[in-house]
């Protein structure tokens, strides 16, 4: 069992966790947070492949844009909550 | 009842995809594939139309495909098609986001709380080493990992600490949309130059010089940059379209 | 593992898109989704004790073992359309919250 196993076996199950919470979370800011921390354990899942351009391109994409284009929908949506 | 179908379908898709993954030729177990039966060692190798030269970095001249870095070489070179399609699939969506989201006489989205003094001055200084990073990683794409997609993002990105960080930045889309359009006729215009001179849609038409210097691989630099302006000036505007709302 | 990893991560998502009642549930399922097949295409070219298909001035022939490039192309252009895919239908649910009032597709009611 070398270091690199024990890290892929960590990694696969805290995916697998990070994916049933973040189905099954009470508020929605929750499951947002549970998706982003998602996608930065894929980018070392790659890195472990040994594939270093779908990487880089997944943890731009994820961490900058899908991971703030959630919140800003949620903010809108609360902004008109309040208002009425 | 619905959620026990689904339950159902679900477990019998993963028996589906787990009972092929036994070792066939299709799927040999994990980590175990010969690269040389498949065809990406002609990739590798630079051979798929007849090159016969030894890859050697640093001293292999004008092969059949000049990047150094091979995932390049297939985006950019030997399936460049694909790429021209994956750009119409972002123009396409962008410009849903802006027909649903857009409209006349709009103003920032307006939020309770409002950022501090040090934050909108400090943000200027981290906005220029993003900045640079993405044109970096745009501008380097034959020689290390990345490319022109990573690089346009990391661009928006820096836009997006601006809008963060300041409450009442909006960016000058005109002349965002201007180069984005200007960005993306270009890449189609190369592809009907190489068509007339050279034969083949998107033939590669300047040499490919040696193997590993900045000033290597023909046009593919030229190609990337051009995609990471235009992805960076779309997603600008996709970001624009969604904190912003109607008023004056 | 990696790999099984990534087949329970489709399963996931796909159980998710078909069960879930909110419209942003319904969006990071498709996400969560996107991942997993992201994960699985890229794993099927794994070579053991490849090294990463890029000629440096260490590796700098054709001769060594690499880990099989296609894969990662493929899944280069797809982890940009999966953006696409994502912004659009979040630009449709903020105009379903103005229009309905609400995110689940329960309540949102006639015409």
């Amino acid at each position: 069992m070398t270091l690199i196993s024990i890290i892929e076996i960590v990694v696969s199950v805290l995916l697998i966790v990070l994916a049933f919470l973040a189905i099954n979370s009470k508020t929605l800011i929750k499951s947002v947070m549970f998706l982003s921390s998602l996608s930065m354990l894929a980018v070392i899942a790659f890195v472990l492949m040994k594939s270093p351009d779908v990487a880089i391109t997944e943890a731009v994409i994820g961490s900058g844009l899908v991971t703030s284009l959630f919140v800003f929908t949620l903010l809108a949506v609360r902004k008109a909550d309040k208002k009425i | 009842m619905k959620n026990f179908l689904a339950l159902l379908l679900t477990l019998f898709l993963g028996f589906l995809i787990v009972a092929t993954l036994g070792n066939n030729n299709f799927f040999p177990a994990y980590g175990d594939v010969d690269v040389t039966t498949r065809v990406s060692q002609k990739y590798i190798d630079r051979n798929v139309n007849g090159g016969s030269e030894e890859v050697i970095y640093g001293q292999a001249t004008n092969l059949e495909s000049g990047p150094a870095n091979t995932i390049t070489a297939i985006v950019a070179d030997y399936r460049s098609f694909d790429t021209l399609g994956e750009v119409t699939v972002l123009f396409v969506s962008s410009l849903g986001v802006a027909l649903l989201l857009g409209g006349a006489k709009q103003k920032r989205l307006e939020l309770n709380f409002k950022p501090n003094f040090m934050l909108k001055v400090g943000s200027r200084a981290l906005f220029g080493i993003i900045l640079m990073t993405g044109v970096y990683i745009a501008i380097h794409g034959h020689l290390t990992p990345g490319g022109g997609f990573p690089g346009g993002t990391m661009i928006a990105s820096s836009v997006l600490l601006l809008y963060l960080a300041d409450d009442e930045f909006r960016a000058k889309l005109k002349g965002f949309k201007m180069l984005e359009s200007a960005a993306g006729s270009a890449y189609v215009l190369i592809g009907l130059a190489g068509l007339i001179f050279g034969g083949y849609f998107l033939v590669n038409l300047l040499d490919n010089g040696v193997l590993g210097n900045l000033l290597s691989a023909g046009m593919i630099p030229i190609i990337y940059v051009l995609i990471g302006l235009k992805v960076g000036s779309e997603i600008s505007g996709i970001i624009d379209n969604f904190l912003t709302e109607e008023g004056v | 593992m990696l790999q099984y990893a990534a087949i329970v991560l489709i399963m996931l998502g796909l159980y998710g898109l078909l069960t879930q009642r909110n419209i942003i549930k319904i969006i990071i399922s498709l996400n969560i989704l996107e991942i997993g097949l992201n994960l699985f295409i890229v794993s099927v070219g794994f070579v053991t004790d490849g090294l990463a298909p890029i000629f440096t001035s260490i590796n700098n022939s054709n001769h060594l073992l690499f880990v099989d490039p296609l894969p990662q192309a493929l899944v280069l252009t797809a982890i940009v359309i999966g953006v696409g895919t994502t912004a659009l239908g979040l630009a449709l649910a903020k105009k379903i919250y103005q229009k309905y009032g609400t995110f689940e597709i329960d309540e949102m009611g006639e015409e």
